[in-house]
Protein backbone atom coordinates (compact mmCIF):
# COMPACT_ATOMS: atom_id res chain seq x y z
CA UNK A 1 0.00 0.00 0.00
CA UNK A 2 2.62 2.19 0.72
CA UNK A 3 4.28 1.71 -2.33
CA UNK A 4 1.57 2.56 -4.48
CA UNK A 5 1.66 5.78 -2.36
CA UNK A 6 5.01 6.48 -3.25
CA UNK A 7 4.61 6.15 -6.82
CA UNK A 8 2.46 8.44 -6.73
CA UNK A 9 3.95 11.11 -5.23
CA UNK A 10 7.55 10.09 -7.28
CA UNK A 11 5.28 10.65 -10.41
CA UNK A 12 3.95 14.14 -9.61
CA UNK A 13 7.84 14.89 -8.58
CA UNK A 14 9.14 13.73 -11.58
CA UNK A 15 6.51 15.44 -14.25
CA UNK A 16 6.53 19.10 -13.09
CA UNK A 17 7.36 20.69 -16.12
CA UNK A 18 6.70 18.01 -18.81
CA UNK A 19 2.82 18.37 -20.47
CA UNK A 20 0.44 16.05 -18.44
CA UNK A 21 -0.53 13.68 -20.80
CA UNK A 22 -0.74 10.17 -19.39
CA UNK A 23 -2.12 11.49 -16.22
CA UNK A 24 -2.26 9.14 -13.53
CA UNK A 25 -4.43 8.80 -10.35
CA UNK A 26 -3.27 7.35 -7.32
CA UNK A 27 -4.92 3.83 -6.80
CA UNK A 28 -8.71 3.79 -5.97
CA UNK A 29 -8.81 2.64 -1.83
CA UNK A 30 -12.37 3.23 -0.86
CA UNK A 31 -14.25 0.37 -0.96
CA UNK A 32 -17.78 -0.56 -0.28
CA UNK A 33 -18.31 -1.81 3.35
CA UNK A 34 -19.39 -4.74 3.85
CA UNK A 35 -23.12 -6.02 4.04
CA UNK A 36 -25.75 -7.64 2.50
CA UNK A 37 -25.77 -8.20 -1.55
CA UNK A 38 -22.51 -6.75 -1.06
CA UNK A 39 -21.26 -8.23 -4.53
CA UNK A 40 -24.72 -6.62 -6.06
CA UNK A 41 -23.69 -3.07 -4.99
CA UNK A 42 -19.79 -3.74 -6.38
CA UNK A 43 -21.56 -4.73 -10.21
CA UNK A 44 -23.72 -2.36 -10.53
CA UNK A 45 -22.71 0.74 -8.91
CA UNK A 46 -18.61 0.70 -9.27
CA UNK A 47 -19.39 0.79 -12.97
CA UNK A 48 -19.64 4.76 -13.24
CA UNK A 49 -18.22 5.58 -9.70
CA UNK A 50 -16.10 4.80 -6.70
CA UNK A 51 -17.71 3.88 -3.23
CA UNK A 52 -16.91 7.24 -1.47
CA UNK A 53 -19.82 9.14 -3.26
CA UNK A 54 -22.23 6.67 -1.06
CA UNK A 55 -20.19 6.77 2.01
CA UNK A 56 -19.81 10.80 2.06
CA UNK A 57 -23.64 11.61 1.90
CA UNK A 58 -25.26 12.88 5.38
CA UNK A 59 -27.15 10.54 7.69
CA UNK A 60 -30.58 11.36 6.88
CA UNK A 61 -33.55 10.51 9.27
CA UNK A 62 -35.18 8.30 6.77
CA UNK A 63 -32.17 6.17 5.03
CA UNK A 64 -34.51 4.12 2.93
CA UNK A 65 -36.54 7.17 1.11
CA UNK A 66 -33.42 8.57 0.82
CA UNK A 67 -31.63 5.28 -0.75
CA UNK A 68 -34.28 4.77 -2.75
CA UNK A 69 -34.59 7.84 -4.41
CA UNK A 70 -30.51 7.65 -5.18
CA UNK A 71 -31.17 4.59 -6.71
CA UNK A 72 -33.97 6.05 -8.79
CA UNK A 73 -31.84 8.78 -10.16
CA UNK A 74 -28.90 6.66 -11.05
CA UNK A 75 -31.48 4.39 -13.07
CA UNK A 76 -33.89 7.32 -14.50
CA UNK A 77 -31.77 9.88 -14.99
CA UNK A 78 -27.99 8.53 -15.27
CA UNK A 79 -29.13 5.52 -17.27
CA UNK A 80 -27.79 2.83 -14.92
CA UNK A 81 -28.75 -0.60 -16.46
CA UNK A 82 -29.45 -2.37 -12.75
CA UNK A 83 -31.71 -4.90 -13.14
CA UNK A 84 -35.59 -4.57 -11.40
CA UNK A 85 -34.91 -7.26 -9.28
CA UNK A 86 -31.43 -5.63 -7.97
CA UNK A 87 -33.35 -2.70 -7.15
CA UNK A 88 -34.25 -3.68 -3.90
CA UNK A 89 -31.48 -5.54 -2.97
CA UNK A 90 -28.91 -2.67 -3.17
CA UNK A 91 -31.73 -0.16 -1.46
CA UNK A 92 -32.07 -2.67 1.25
CA UNK A 93 -27.61 -2.60 1.60
CA UNK A 94 -27.74 1.21 1.28
CA UNK A 95 -29.92 1.93 3.97
CA UNK A 96 -28.55 -1.16 6.53
CA UNK A 97 -25.14 0.02 5.91
CA UNK A 98 -24.51 3.78 5.22
CA UNK B 1 -1.99 18.74 8.62
CA UNK B 2 0.16 21.70 7.42
CA UNK B 3 3.01 19.90 9.35
CA UNK B 4 2.34 17.11 6.73
CA UNK B 5 2.31 19.56 4.11
CA UNK B 6 5.22 21.60 4.82
CA UNK B 7 6.96 17.93 5.52
CA UNK B 8 6.11 17.43 1.56
CA UNK B 9 7.59 20.33 0.19
CA UNK B 10 10.57 20.07 2.31
CA UNK B 11 12.03 16.23 2.69
CA UNK B 12 12.90 13.62 0.48
CA UNK B 13 11.46 10.26 -0.22
CA UNK B 14 12.92 8.63 2.32
CA UNK B 15 11.89 10.92 5.16
CA UNK B 16 7.98 10.75 3.87
CA UNK B 17 8.71 6.97 3.52
CA UNK B 18 9.12 7.19 7.57
CA UNK B 19 5.88 9.27 8.08
CA UNK B 20 4.16 7.09 6.19
CA UNK B 21 5.01 4.11 7.53
CA UNK B 22 1.80 4.33 10.06
CA UNK B 23 -1.21 5.62 8.13
CA UNK B 24 -3.96 3.15 7.71
CA UNK B 25 -4.21 3.60 4.26
CA UNK B 26 -2.79 5.43 1.47
CA UNK B 27 -4.26 8.34 2.77
CA UNK B 28 -1.67 10.66 3.73
CA UNK B 29 -3.70 11.49 6.80
CA UNK B 30 -7.29 12.48 7.31
CA UNK B 31 -9.14 15.70 7.95
CA UNK B 32 -12.64 16.02 9.40
CA UNK B 33 -15.18 18.73 8.10
CA UNK B 34 -17.27 20.05 10.91
CA UNK B 35 -20.30 18.43 10.14
CA UNK B 36 -21.54 15.02 10.86
CA UNK B 37 -19.85 12.57 8.48
CA UNK B 38 -17.51 14.62 7.23
CA UNK B 39 -13.96 12.39 7.90
CA UNK B 40 -12.13 13.06 4.59
CA UNK B 41 -8.39 11.26 3.49
CA UNK B 42 -5.92 14.16 2.97
CA UNK B 43 -5.06 12.39 -0.64
CA UNK B 44 -1.64 13.18 -3.26
CA UNK B 45 -2.53 13.36 -6.99
CA UNK B 46 -0.01 14.56 -9.86
CA UNK B 47 0.11 18.10 -9.77
CA UNK B 48 -1.26 18.66 -6.38
CA UNK B 49 -0.21 18.94 -3.11
CA UNK B 50 -2.11 17.37 -0.02
CA UNK B 51 -6.14 17.55 -0.63
CA UNK B 52 -9.02 17.18 1.21
CA UNK B 53 -10.32 13.83 -1.25
CA UNK B 54 -14.06 14.01 -1.69
CA UNK B 55 -14.76 11.04 -4.33
CA UNK B 56 -12.06 9.07 -6.39
CA UNK B 57 -13.74 8.15 -9.43
CA UNK B 58 -14.10 10.78 -10.65
CA UNK B 59 -11.66 12.69 -8.82
CA UNK B 60 -13.01 15.36 -6.49
CA UNK B 61 -10.64 17.44 -4.47
CA UNK B 62 -11.45 19.96 -1.43
CA UNK B 63 -9.07 23.19 -1.11
CA UNK B 64 -7.86 22.77 2.53
CA UNK B 65 -9.11 25.65 4.32
CA UNK B 66 -6.12 27.74 5.66
CA UNK B 67 -4.77 27.85 2.12
CA UNK B 68 -6.90 30.99 1.68
CA UNK B 69 -4.95 32.90 4.34
CA UNK B 70 -1.61 32.42 2.03
CA UNK B 71 -3.13 35.64 -0.28
CA UNK B 72 -5.80 36.13 -2.79
CA UNK B 73 -4.09 33.71 -5.33
CA UNK B 74 -5.41 29.98 -5.08
CA UNK B 75 -1.90 28.11 -6.14
CA UNK B 76 -2.45 25.78 -9.13
CA UNK B 77 -1.14 23.01 -6.94
CA UNK B 78 -3.96 23.79 -4.35
CA UNK B 79 -6.91 24.53 -6.51
CA UNK B 80 -9.98 22.46 -6.14
CA UNK B 81 -11.26 19.88 -8.57
CA UNK B 82 -14.75 18.89 -9.53
CA UNK B 83 -15.91 16.01 -11.97
CA UNK B 84 -19.31 14.62 -12.80
CA UNK B 85 -18.19 11.87 -15.38
CA UNK B 86 -15.57 9.34 -14.82
CA UNK B 87 -14.08 8.87 -18.78
CA UNK B 88 -11.38 11.87 -18.32
CA UNK B 89 -9.19 12.14 -21.14
CA UNK B 90 -6.40 11.09 -18.75
CA UNK B 91 -3.97 10.78 -22.23
CA UNK B 92 -4.94 13.48 -24.65
CA UNK B 93 -2.04 15.10 -26.41
CA UNK B 94 -1.97 18.66 -26.36
CA UNK B 95 -0.25 18.46 -30.09
CA UNK B 96 -3.27 16.71 -31.10
CA UNK B 97 -5.91 18.80 -29.37
CA UNK B 98 -8.58 20.85 -31.41
CA UNK B 99 -11.30 22.98 -30.51
CA UNK B 100 -14.10 22.83 -32.91
CA UNK B 101 -16.62 25.52 -33.71
CA UNK B 102 -19.45 24.83 -35.06
CA UNK B 103 -23.67 25.03 -35.46
CA UNK B 104 -24.84 28.55 -36.46
CA UNK B 105 -22.07 29.94 -37.66
CA UNK B 106 -20.73 31.01 -41.03
CA UNK B 107 -17.33 29.29 -41.22
CA UNK B 108 -17.20 26.76 -39.09
CA UNK B 109 -13.03 25.75 -37.42
CA UNK B 110 -11.11 24.04 -35.75
CA UNK B 111 -8.53 25.07 -33.83
CA UNK B 112 -5.10 23.47 -32.52
CA UNK B 113 -4.10 25.12 -29.02
CA UNK B 114 -0.99 26.65 -31.41
CA UNK B 115 -4.01 28.52 -33.31
CA UNK B 116 -5.41 29.60 -30.13
CA UNK B 117 -2.35 30.66 -28.18
CA UNK B 118 -1.30 32.30 -31.35
CA UNK B 119 -4.35 34.85 -30.88
CA UNK B 120 -3.82 38.13 -28.42
CA UNK B 121 -3.92 36.83 -25.38
CA UNK B 122 -6.12 38.65 -22.45
CA UNK B 123 -6.31 37.79 -18.59
CA UNK B 124 -8.26 38.20 -15.98
CA UNK B 125 -8.29 37.62 -11.95
CA UNK B 126 -11.55 35.52 -11.18
CA UNK B 127 -13.00 33.43 -8.46
CA UNK B 128 -14.22 29.70 -9.40
CA UNK B 129 -16.35 28.42 -7.22
CA UNK B 130 -18.67 24.94 -7.03
CA UNK B 131 -22.53 25.53 -6.96
CA UNK B 132 -22.23 23.01 -4.05
CA UNK B 133 -19.42 24.72 -2.72
CA UNK B 134 -20.21 24.46 1.84
CA UNK B 135 -22.71 22.15 0.73
CA UNK B 136 -21.74 20.14 4.00
CA UNK B 137 -23.93 23.07 5.95
CA UNK B 138 -26.95 22.84 4.67
CA UNK B 139 -29.67 22.09 7.34
CA UNK B 140 -31.87 20.03 6.80
CA UNK B 141 -28.80 18.36 5.01
CA UNK B 142 -28.81 17.46 1.53
CA UNK B 143 -27.75 14.94 -1.13
CA UNK B 144 -24.65 15.27 -3.30
CA UNK B 145 -21.24 16.47 -2.49
CA UNK B 146 -20.51 17.28 1.20
CA UNK B 147 -18.04 20.53 0.55
CA UNK B 148 -17.02 21.99 3.62
CA UNK B 149 -15.70 26.11 2.30
CA UNK B 150 -12.46 24.80 0.48
CA UNK B 151 -14.16 24.12 -3.15
CA UNK B 152 -13.33 27.99 -4.66
CA UNK B 153 -10.19 29.51 -5.67
CA UNK B 154 -9.45 32.77 -7.04
CA UNK B 155 -6.77 32.46 -10.18
CA UNK B 156 -5.18 34.56 -12.97
CA UNK B 157 -6.63 33.01 -15.96
CA UNK B 158 -4.75 33.79 -19.31
CA UNK B 159 -6.29 32.71 -22.68
CA UNK B 160 -8.90 34.59 -25.54
CA UNK B 161 -11.81 36.02 -25.56
CA UNK B 162 -14.60 33.92 -26.73
CA UNK B 163 -16.06 36.57 -28.25
CA UNK B 164 -12.97 37.03 -30.92
CA UNK B 165 -13.53 32.96 -31.74
CA UNK B 166 -16.78 33.47 -31.87
CA UNK B 167 -16.27 36.29 -34.32
CA UNK B 168 -13.97 34.21 -36.61
CA UNK B 169 -16.59 32.20 -37.06
CA UNK B 170 -19.10 34.45 -37.85
CA UNK B 171 -22.32 33.91 -35.54
CA UNK B 172 -25.27 33.87 -37.64
CA UNK B 173 -28.46 36.07 -36.81
CA UNK B 174 -31.16 34.07 -35.01
CA UNK B 175 -28.59 32.44 -32.43
CA UNK B 176 -29.71 32.22 -28.90
CA UNK B 177 -27.20 29.93 -27.22
CA UNK B 178 -23.74 28.85 -27.14
CA UNK B 179 -23.06 24.95 -25.82
CA UNK B 180 -19.71 24.05 -24.08
CA UNK B 181 -18.93 20.41 -24.24
CA UNK B 182 -15.48 18.96 -22.53
CA UNK B 183 -13.53 15.82 -23.85
CA UNK B 184 -14.40 14.19 -20.46
CA UNK B 185 -18.01 12.12 -20.58
CA UNK B 186 -19.41 9.53 -19.25
CA UNK B 187 -18.81 5.43 -18.76
CA UNK B 188 -22.17 4.69 -19.99
CA UNK B 189 -23.81 5.79 -23.21
CA UNK B 190 -27.02 6.37 -21.56
CA UNK B 191 -25.38 9.09 -19.23
CA UNK B 192 -25.97 12.51 -20.19
CA UNK B 193 -22.84 14.29 -21.66
CA UNK B 194 -21.88 17.23 -19.58
CA UNK B 195 -22.59 20.10 -21.39
CA UNK B 196 -23.82 23.61 -20.26
CA UNK B 197 -25.20 26.57 -22.38
CA UNK B 198 -24.21 30.08 -22.39
CA UNK B 199 -27.09 32.80 -23.63
CA UNK B 200 -25.52 34.53 -26.71
CA UNK B 201 -25.10 38.07 -25.50
CA UNK B 202 -23.53 36.64 -22.37
CA UNK B 203 -21.40 34.45 -24.52
CA UNK B 204 -20.25 37.69 -26.74
CA UNK B 205 -19.33 40.10 -23.69
CA UNK B 206 -15.67 39.72 -24.22
CA UNK B 207 -15.45 38.66 -20.60
CA UNK B 208 -15.93 34.71 -21.14
CA UNK B 209 -12.75 33.27 -22.11
CA UNK B 210 -11.16 30.30 -23.39
CA UNK B 211 -8.33 29.64 -21.03
CA UNK B 212 -5.49 28.01 -21.31
CA UNK B 213 -2.88 29.68 -18.70
CA UNK B 214 -3.59 29.98 -14.73
CA UNK B 215 -0.82 32.20 -12.49
CA UNK B 216 1.50 31.93 -15.35
CA UNK B 217 1.48 28.45 -16.29
CA UNK B 218 -0.29 25.66 -18.52
CA UNK B 219 -3.74 24.73 -16.42
CA UNK B 220 -3.62 21.72 -14.37
CA UNK B 221 -4.59 17.98 -15.54
CA UNK B 222 -7.22 18.04 -13.22
CA UNK B 223 -8.35 21.68 -13.58
CA UNK B 224 -9.33 21.47 -17.72
CA UNK B 225 -5.76 21.20 -19.46
CA UNK B 226 -5.69 22.11 -22.35
CA UNK B 227 -8.25 24.94 -22.07
CA UNK B 228 -11.27 25.29 -20.33
CA UNK B 229 -14.08 27.80 -20.10
CA UNK B 230 -13.80 30.97 -18.08
CA UNK B 231 -17.29 32.20 -17.00
CA UNK B 232 -16.61 35.49 -14.37
CA UNK B 233 -18.97 36.12 -11.60
CA UNK B 234 -20.40 32.76 -12.44
CA UNK B 235 -20.67 29.10 -10.79
CA UNK B 236 -17.72 26.86 -11.86
CA UNK B 237 -20.47 24.37 -13.25
CA UNK B 238 -20.42 26.77 -16.47
CA UNK B 239 -16.38 26.71 -16.10
CA UNK B 240 -16.32 23.14 -18.98
CA UNK B 241 -12.89 21.56 -18.67
CA UNK B 242 -10.90 20.01 -21.01
CA UNK B 243 -13.11 22.18 -23.84
CA UNK B 244 -13.34 21.01 -27.43
CA UNK B 245 -16.09 21.65 -28.74
CA UNK B 246 -18.70 25.09 -29.07
CA UNK B 247 -21.83 25.07 -30.74
CA UNK B 248 -23.83 28.13 -31.48
CA UNK B 249 -27.45 26.96 -31.50
CA UNK B 250 -30.93 28.82 -32.48
CA UNK B 251 -32.80 27.64 -29.47
CA UNK B 252 -32.41 27.12 -25.86
CA UNK B 253 -30.49 24.42 -24.92
CA UNK B 254 -32.54 21.61 -23.31
CA UNK B 255 -30.12 18.92 -22.23
CA UNK B 256 -29.68 16.74 -18.48
CA UNK B 257 -27.20 19.55 -17.37
CA UNK B 258 -28.97 22.77 -17.77
CA UNK B 259 -33.00 21.81 -17.48
CA UNK B 260 -33.10 19.43 -14.66
CA UNK B 261 -29.27 19.74 -12.89
CA UNK B 262 -28.16 22.93 -11.15
CA UNK B 263 -31.43 24.51 -10.79
CA UNK B 264 -32.23 26.85 -7.66
CA UNK B 265 -35.95 28.65 -6.56
CA UNK B 266 -37.30 30.76 -8.80
CA UNK B 267 -38.23 33.09 -5.38
CA UNK B 268 -36.67 35.66 -3.76
CA UNK B 269 -33.00 35.53 -3.01
CA UNK B 270 -33.42 31.52 -4.27
CA UNK B 271 -34.64 30.63 -1.25
CA UNK B 272 -37.38 27.83 0.03
CA UNK B 273 -38.46 27.08 3.57
CA UNK B 274 -36.23 24.18 4.74
CA UNK B 275 -36.82 20.83 3.27
CA UNK B 276 -39.60 22.27 1.02
CA UNK B 277 -39.33 21.76 -2.88
CA UNK B 278 -39.97 25.06 -5.40
CA UNK B 279 -42.79 25.24 -7.90
CA UNK B 280 -40.19 27.09 -10.80
CA UNK B 281 -36.40 26.85 -10.92
CA UNK B 282 -34.30 29.03 -13.09
CA UNK B 283 -30.28 28.25 -14.04
CA UNK B 284 -28.16 28.76 -11.41
CA UNK B 285 -26.14 31.95 -12.38
CA UNK B 286 -24.07 34.09 -10.48
CA UNK B 287 -22.38 33.81 -7.17
CA UNK B 288 -24.40 35.30 -4.13
CA UNK B 289 -21.73 37.50 -2.20
CA UNK B 290 -19.30 35.64 0.50
CA UNK B 291 -16.58 36.60 2.94
CA UNK B 292 -14.80 34.38 5.18
CA UNK B 293 -12.04 34.79 8.30
CA UNK B 294 -8.89 32.33 7.28
CA UNK B 295 -6.71 33.82 9.63
CA UNK B 296 -8.25 31.69 12.19
CA UNK B 297 -9.66 28.79 12.31
CA UNK B 298 -13.26 27.64 14.26
CA UNK B 299 -12.29 26.52 17.60
CA UNK B 300 -9.62 28.60 17.74
CA UNK B 301 -7.58 28.91 21.09
CA UNK B 302 -6.00 32.47 21.25
CA UNK B 303 -3.43 34.74 23.40
CA UNK B 304 -5.23 38.00 24.91
CA UNK B 305 -4.97 41.34 23.31
CA UNK B 306 -4.17 42.68 20.09
CA UNK B 307 -4.67 40.56 17.30
CA UNK B 308 -5.03 41.20 13.85
CA UNK B 309 -7.58 39.14 11.49
CA UNK B 310 -7.52 38.79 8.24
CA UNK B 311 -10.15 37.08 5.51
CA UNK B 312 -11.01 37.42 2.06
CA UNK B 313 -14.32 38.43 0.42
CA UNK B 314 -15.74 38.01 -3.35
CA UNK B 315 -19.42 38.47 -4.76
CA UNK B 316 -21.13 37.96 -8.62
CA UNK B 317 -18.78 40.70 -10.13
CA UNK B 318 -19.77 43.85 -8.91
CA UNK B 319 -16.76 43.98 -6.64
CA UNK B 320 -16.77 44.16 -2.72
CA UNK B 321 -17.52 47.49 -1.15
CA UNK B 322 -17.02 47.39 2.13
CA UNK B 323 -16.15 44.56 4.96
CA UNK B 324 -17.40 44.51 8.44
CA UNK B 325 -16.08 42.54 11.44
CA UNK B 326 -17.93 41.24 14.91
CA UNK B 327 -15.96 39.97 17.41
CA UNK B 328 -19.05 39.80 19.74
CA UNK B 329 -21.61 37.61 18.25
CA UNK B 330 -22.73 40.36 15.68
CA UNK B 331 -23.77 42.58 17.71
CA UNK B 332 -21.03 45.42 17.09
CA UNK B 333 -19.57 46.06 13.75
CA UNK B 334 -16.33 47.55 12.97
CA UNK B 335 -15.24 48.43 8.74
CA UNK B 336 -11.85 46.00 7.61
CA UNK B 337 -9.16 47.44 5.43
CA UNK B 338 -9.78 46.32 2.34
CA UNK B 339 -6.20 45.08 0.25
CA UNK B 340 -5.37 45.19 -2.87
CA UNK B 341 -7.97 45.34 -5.74
CA UNK B 342 -7.34 42.91 -8.12
CA UNK B 343 -10.47 43.02 -10.57
CA UNK B 344 -13.92 42.69 -9.68
CA UNK B 345 -14.36 38.83 -10.42
CA UNK B 346 -11.26 38.51 -7.68
CA UNK B 347 -10.54 37.22 -4.30
CA UNK B 348 -10.59 40.95 -2.25
CA UNK B 349 -8.07 40.55 1.10
CA UNK B 350 -9.18 42.35 4.30
CA UNK B 351 -7.35 42.85 7.45
CA UNK B 352 -8.70 44.51 10.78
CA UNK B 353 -6.70 44.41 13.77
CA UNK B 354 -8.53 44.02 17.47
CA UNK B 355 -8.54 43.44 20.70
CA UNK B 356 -9.62 40.71 22.30
CA UNK B 357 -10.28 39.80 26.39
CA UNK B 358 -10.17 36.82 27.87
CA UNK B 359 -13.10 34.92 27.30
CA UNK B 360 -15.07 33.15 24.59
CA UNK B 361 -16.03 34.98 21.54
CA UNK B 362 -17.84 34.67 18.55
CA UNK B 363 -16.39 36.39 15.28
CA UNK B 364 -17.77 37.28 12.44
CA UNK B 365 -17.73 38.97 8.66
CA UNK B 366 -19.68 40.48 6.49
CA UNK B 367 -19.90 41.99 2.96
CA UNK B 368 -21.25 44.43 0.77
CA UNK B 369 -20.91 44.47 -2.78
CA UNK B 370 -20.67 47.55 -5.09
CA UNK B 371 -24.26 46.19 -6.45
CA UNK B 372 -25.89 46.54 -2.51
CA UNK B 373 -25.82 42.69 -2.12
CA UNK B 374 -24.81 41.56 1.36
CA UNK B 375 -24.51 38.69 2.97
CA UNK B 376 -28.03 37.41 5.70
CA UNK B 377 -27.78 36.62 9.67
CA UNK B 378 -29.79 33.47 8.91
CA UNK B 379 -28.48 30.81 6.45
CA UNK B 380 -30.87 30.33 3.18
CA UNK B 381 -32.10 26.90 1.83
CA UNK B 382 -32.68 25.29 -1.44
CA UNK B 383 -33.12 21.48 -1.85
CA UNK B 384 -29.51 21.38 -4.14
CA UNK B 385 -27.13 23.03 -1.31
CA UNK B 386 -26.50 25.98 -3.83
CA UNK B 387 -25.33 29.57 -2.74
CA UNK B 388 -24.47 29.64 0.61
CA UNK B 389 -23.70 33.07 1.75
CA UNK B 390 -24.46 33.68 5.65
CA UNK B 391 -22.72 35.50 7.63
CA UNK B 392 -20.13 33.17 8.73
CA UNK B 393 -18.75 32.61 12.50
CA UNK B 394 -15.44 31.74 13.70
CA UNK B 395 -15.67 30.97 17.81
CA UNK B 396 -12.89 31.33 19.54
CA UNK B 397 -11.57 30.84 23.50
CA UNK B 398 -8.88 33.78 24.46
CA UNK B 399 -6.85 33.15 27.26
Amino acid sequence: MQRIVLLAVAASMGSSLAAPVNYKTPDEVAAFKPGPNLEVVQGNCSACHSSDYVATQPPMKDKRAFWQAEVTKMIKVYGAPIDDADVGKIVDYLAATY
Amino acid sequence: MFDRRDLLKGAGLAAMAATLNSTKALALDTVTLPFTNGERPLVKYPQKRPMIGLTSRPPQLETPFAVFNDGPITPNNAFFVRYHLSDLPYDLDPDKFTLEVKGKVDKPLKLSLKDIRKMKATEIVAVNQCSGNSRGFFEPRVAGGQLANGAMGCARWRGVPLKSVLEMAGVQSGARQVTFNGMDGPVNDKTPDFIKALDIDHATDGEVMLAYGMNGEDLPFLNGFPLRLIVPGYFGTYWVKHLNEITVIDNVYDGFWMKSAYRIPDTPNNAVEPGTAPKATIPINRFTIRSFITSVPDGAKLKAGAVTLRGIAFDGGKGIKQVDVSTDGGKTWVGAKLGKDLGKYAFREWKLPVKLAAGSHELKVRAAGNGGETQPDMPRWNPAGYLRNVVETVRVSVA
